[in-house]
């Protein structure tokens, strides 16, 4: 708020800073810093107790890996030039599916809203596959589609679809009726309603959504490639697996998570940005 | 002067599974220009769905409503409506969301966003043009939301418990704010509410209505003494309490 000093209502303006509240600041930082530093403590605990135990033959690395090695099977699959394939294919699948799965479901939720006829023949099957578990149908993607990665993507739609539906027409069923209204005391039509109330009023429903999302479609990813792939971080896994390679596994877990991270890092990004736009950005601290 | 809402013979009746819901009996009555006419009733006796058949918004069972001689089809220009909340959208700043009217009515010239930005200066909310609605105070949003009622240039203002989300001491200011603005715009206005003072207090007329379904039980011309003829200094006028125990006689309130 740079131009507060404008307004001339004292409720407005923000004062000069008192001592009390200096000190109310930097009790919040100081506890802030405290939280990031035993989240950073823990971590660091485990990995090198892991190193250690692994080191000293406690457990044995064979079974469980250990962080060198870790950084070791990265290295090796580095040079074999392999390290990006996999990850990218990987990454190439999860985004494309997270976002046909956001798309048609923001839609679908939309189709639902409007006609009326059509929410109520849809319900009893939203309810059934909703409540389905949709790994179930990874073989018939299979024996449909063929085995690659449109297969796996459709996996993936297939995990996170109903989802969306379902988080997106509760964000559009909870916004209030009076708001819709007013739009049409104008003489808005049911396409207005839409664009000027319904989609952002719903639009941390809909980014509550992006957020289950994330992580759905790794799911959907991983149980594809699982089935399926010949390249994919689900594949070492699975490769790793069977050959008892559970450097690999460890390995590909880890990118996996740190995969999965960054990407729900980019739907807090989109809405802060989207928020900041509108200039409603409130939240300082995102919370992960 | 010029009859401006005719309402007549209007009845109205809703279909719902459990049956049929009589909200509205027979109600005629004419609103002219320039005047202030309060709706009064109980709960749910049907003001709201009569302010909405004036409206356009919803269409009577039987029955017709003229708007400047004409019938009325579809949600009309000539009319604007004020609904209880302010219902300002919190993710648009105060000047987009008096826009939104003529955003909605595809008439968001420059001249309209001038006007805008002029009752905004006028009503003391410029300052606040590219503040959000979480940063005004109930007053504040009031008199926002009244802007953007204004702004695409209704003749006739429609209030449907305007100011009973409000508490008790702001309602008094926001009434006599907002009654001096629809004055000084030369709008005819039609207030639905539940609060007697505040009908006597702003109203040339008080329309009571009866339990549902809503018959015309009553229309007071209301003509007070008062040197200054503002709510707030209306509500010390000698006759305003032979006219609230009339109303409150009218409207049988049993609890
Ligand atoms: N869309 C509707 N469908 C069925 N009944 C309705 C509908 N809207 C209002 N009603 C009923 O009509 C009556 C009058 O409602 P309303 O006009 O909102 O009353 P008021 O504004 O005076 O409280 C109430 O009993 C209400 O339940
Ligand atoms: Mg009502």
């Amino acid at each position: 708020m740079s131009d507060s000093a404008v307004i001339p209502s004292s409720s407005m303006a923000e004062p000069a800073i008192s001592a009390a509240h200096a000190e109310y600041l930097n009790k919040c930082r100081r506890h802030k810093l405290m939280v990031r530093a035993t989240q950073m403590a823990i971590l660091v605990i485990c990995i090198v107790l892991w190193e250690m135990l692994a080191r000293a033959a406690i457990i044995d690395p064979f079974i469980t890996s250990q962080p060198s090695r870790i950084i070791r099977t990265i290295g090796v699959l580095f040079h074999e030039g392999v390290l990006f394939m996999h990850i990218g294919v990987t990454c190439v699948e999860t985004i494309i599916g997270f976002l046909l799965g956001t798309v048609a479901g923001v839609l679908f939720a939309i189709a639902l809203w409007w006609s009326k006829f059509f929410s109520e023949v849809s319900e009893p099957y939203l309810v059934v596959l909703n409540s389905l578990p949709k790994i179930a149908l990874g073989p018939v993607f299979i024996v449909w589609i063929g085995a690659g990665p449109v297969a796996i993507i459709v996996m993936t739609l297939a995990i996170s679809l109903i989802v969306t539906i379902l988080e997106v027409l509760n964000g559009f069923m909870g916004v209030d009726q009076e708001k819709i209204k007013l739009v049409h005391t104008f003489g808005g039509s049911k396409y207005q309603v839409l664009t000027k109330v319904l989609l952002p009023a719903s639009f941390p429903s809909i980014i509550n959504a992006l957020k289950i999302n994330v992580g759905l479609s790794w799911v959907g990813v991983i149980v594809g490639e699982f089935l399926v792939s010949k390249a994919g971080l689900g594949y070492l896994i699975v490769y790793g697996g069977q050959v008892f390679k559970l450097d690999l596994v460890m390995t590909s877990v880890v990118i996996l998570g740190i995969a999965a991270m960054i990407m729900y890092q980019g739907v807090v990004w989109f809405e802060n940005f989207v928020l900041k736009k509108n200039g409603q950005l409130q939240r300082e601290d995102k919370d992960w | 002067m010029k009859p401006v809402v005719e309402v007549s013979n209007v009845n109205m009746t809703y279909q719902s599974p459990n049956g049929e819901i009589h909200a509205l009996d027979d109600i005629s009555f004419v609103v002219h220009e320039g005047e202030f006419v309060s709706i009064v009733g109980p709960s749910g006796c049907g003001k709201s769905t009569l302010l909405s058949i004036i409206s356009g918004l919803l269409k009577p069972t039987s029955g017709e409503v003229l708007l400047y001689g004409e019938p009325n089809i579809g949600p009309s220009r000539k009319t604007g409506y004020m609904l209880q909340k302010d219902h300002l959208f919190e993710w648009r700043t105060i000047l987009h969301n008096v826009l939104l009217g003529v955003e909605i009515q595809k008439t968001l010239t420059p001249e309209a966003r001038e006007k805008a930005l002029n009752y905004l200066k006028t009503y003391g909310l410029y300052e606040f043009r590219n503040k959000y609605p979480e940063q005004l105070s109930g007053g504040m949003r009031q008199r926002a939301a009244l802007i953007r009622t204004l702004v695409p240039d209704p003749q006739i203002l429609l209030l449907d418990e305007a100011f009973s989300a409000l508490d008790y001491q702001t309602r008094l200011a926001v009434n006599e704010d907002i009654y001096l603005i629809i004055r000084q715009e030369k709008k005819t206005a039609i207030l639905v509410t539940h609060d007697i003072s505040e009908a006597i207090s702003m109203s040339d007329r008080v329309v009571v209505l009866s339990h549902r379904p809503g018959r015309l039980k009553k229309i007071h011309n209301i003509e007070l003494s008062c040197a200054k003829r503002t709510p707030l200094s209306c509500r010390e006028a000698p006759e305003f309490r032979h006219y609230f125990q009339q109303i409150w006689k009218e409207l049988d309130i049993h609890v």
